[in-house]
């Protein structure tokens, strides 16, 4: 027993203390979309599905919903084609500019967000692109694509060539090599790094605001409808559902293994 | 001495020898898998990055609001020498050295408790537990900050009789919050990584908790502790909405870009976009060499 009985209380303690802090807005959250009133507190004045059935029935949502899930399925299809090549390009022997090229991978999360937003946006407009899905999907793809190349090396330094040098010993050729033993391999860690590239297009809302031009995401929605008031209960609602929601794609990252601990 | 049980040799080269062009060059496999993700790197990131600094150096005609595209040094200028450049730039520090300590301090012993306390299952659990409120809407979780705070009748009002108000200690609140799984991620997973015999070896050496956790947890966890630290800071420097939100009048390097963007002022905020670069800039390369990169 390498913790002692009274730390091993101190950290449970801690740690449920962190918990309330993590989840204590998101159950104020919860408690304003079933309120009758659509009050911001702990403790809902009466219950209501009625926030439920705006959210539900809002054109402005739905509308923002299905641009959220364009940008993001675009952005992260690229990130993981990319990102995958690169994590097999960098994973093998050292070679000249492997250090720089690393360092240049994660660039687009390690820079501050409002860099990349300002950035893209310059380089866009200078080359005369119209900002809407495609501005959109090629901005996010820059920071998705670390997500994905994360899963994919971090699986493959795991791994180590052991099992692909067999398969090519025992006369597989590359591309067998590839569909019998690399693929399955590595077929989780890019399930969560697909999930979780998803989710980060999803919420982001710095580097789309810039370069959304008038394509409204989901984010934006929410953003420009916490100012008006009566939303506010509707907008609750919609993130409650996203949350209920989420929680599908959480679990089964969970289950198909260590990818989505690993994450950004 | 030859042994009669080796394999014949002849089999093996020629099995090697006939593998296609990419086998016998692995190199060129190389630079196929990489040309395309560089391409896009180079052009799409480093080239924007690129197209940035260029701006930070040219003018405006201020009639026809043309580019001049003949560099000069007076925006750098303007951001370097200008008070209210300067102020929000130590301030945005400021808060995000203070979220980097809290996320911390709230990170570590929960993170030591999930990997090393909580059985398989309920580990499981609370890995889920951190990872939920990440798909929760970033903008609905800074504005329930914002009405949490309320100085007029917000919950932590009501409960705790006082509330910090809109400004820069509800900033630090509020940024310390949103990432706080950012932090626990890579701690957590640098500790479950942490093998336990490790641990039963300082306890079994006579080492306290304590001693333990002085003399091998938090040196191992390090890199970890740092690359949690990139992602606090540089999500600290990169934000503008949740100072929006809760940080009243106070601004950050952050609000400061956007709002010169939004006004068409795009070159002095590309200008002052210098300076959150070159802060990240020298911290990657002081905490690149602790191996911080591998564990982001």
């Amino acid at each position: 027993m390498y913790l002692s009985t009274s730390a091993r209380r101190l950290l449970a303690l801690l740690t449920t203390l962190g918990f309330a802090f993590l989840y204590l807005p998101l159950f104020v959250v919860f408690s304003t979309s079933v309120s009758k009133g659509g009050n911001f507190d702990i403790i809902p004045d009466g219950f209501t599905t009625r926030w439920f059935s705006d959210a539900i029935g809002n054109q402005g949502a739905r509308t923002a919903l299905a641009h959220s899930a364009i940008v993001a399925l675009g952005a992260t299809l690229i990130a993981l084609v990319l990102g995958t090549l690169l994590a097999f390009g960098l994973s093998g022997r050292r070679f000249f500019g492997r250090n720089t090229l690393s360092l240049a991978v994660v660039l687009p999360i390690a820079l501050p967000g409002i860099v990349t937003a300002l950035a893209l946006a310059l380089a866009f407009r200078e080359l005369g692109f119209t900002f809407g899905f495609v501005t959109l999907i090629l901005a996010h793809s820059t920071f998705c694509i670390v997500v994905a190349y994360n899963n994919v090396i971090a699986r493959l330094r795991r791994l180590g060539p052991t099992l692909q040098e067999a398969s090519a010993d025992l006369g597989a050729r590359g591309f067998t090599t590839f569909r019998l033993v690399t693929f399955p391999m590595i077929r989780s860690a890019l399930l969560a790094a697909a999930l979780l590239a998803f989710a980060l297009s999803f919420d982001e809302i710095v580097v789309t605001t810039f370069t959304a031009g008038s394509t409204e995401t989901l984010p934006q929605w929410i953003l420009n409808n916490t100012f008006r008031a009566k939303n506010v209960p509707v907008v609750a609602a919609v993130s409650t559902m996203v949350i209920l929601l989420s929680l599908i794609p959480v679990w089964i990252a969970q289950r198909v293994g260590d990818g989505a601990g690993n994450s950004r | 001495m030859e042994s009669p049980s080796a394999p014949p040799a002849a089999p093996e080269t020629e099995l090697r020898s006939s593998g296609s062009f990419f086998r016998r060059h692995p190199a060129a496999v190389r630079t196929l898998q990489l040309s395309g993700p560089v391409l896009w790197l180079v052009l799409a990131y480093i080239g924007s990055l690129v197209v940035l600094l260029s701006r930070s150096l040219f003018q405006k005609d201020e009639l026809s609001e043309r580019l001049i595209r003949e560099p000069t040094l007076d925006n750098i200028t303007t951001v370097l020498t200008g008070s209210v450049y300067r102020d929000a730039a130590l301030r945005t520090l400021g808060i995000a050295l203070a979220v980097t300590i809290i996320d911390l301090l709230i990170a570590v012993p929960m993170s030591v408790f999930m990997a090393k306390v909580a059985s398989p299952r309920l580990r499981r659990i609370l890995v889920v537990a951190v990872l939920t409120p990440l798909w929760a809407s970033y903008v609905v979780k800074a504005y329930a900050w914002r009405a949490l705070l309320d100085p007029v009748g917000g919950v932590v009002k009501n409960v705790t009789g006082s509330s910090p108000g809109y400004g820069v200690t509800a900033t630090i609140l509020t940024l310390a919050y949103l990432w706080l799984p950012y932090m626990i991620l890579p701690v957590y997973a640098g500790l479950d990584r942490l093998p336990n015999s490790l641990l039963e070896a300082s306890s079994d050496l006579g080492a306290k908790t304590n001693r333990t956790f002085r003399s091998i947890i938090i040196p191992m966890l390090i890199p970890s502790l740092l690359a949690g630290s990139i992602f606090t800071f540089s999500l600290t420097l990169g934000d503008y909405i949740a100072i929006k939100f809760v940080g009243g009048t106070s601004q950050t390097m952050g609000s400061i870009i956007a709002q010169y963007f939004v006004g068409g002022n795009d070159l002095l905020a590309a200008a002052y976009a210098l300076v959150p670069v070159a802060i990240m800039g020298i911290y990657l390369v002081l905490v690149g060499r602790s191996g911080a990169l591998e564990n982001l």
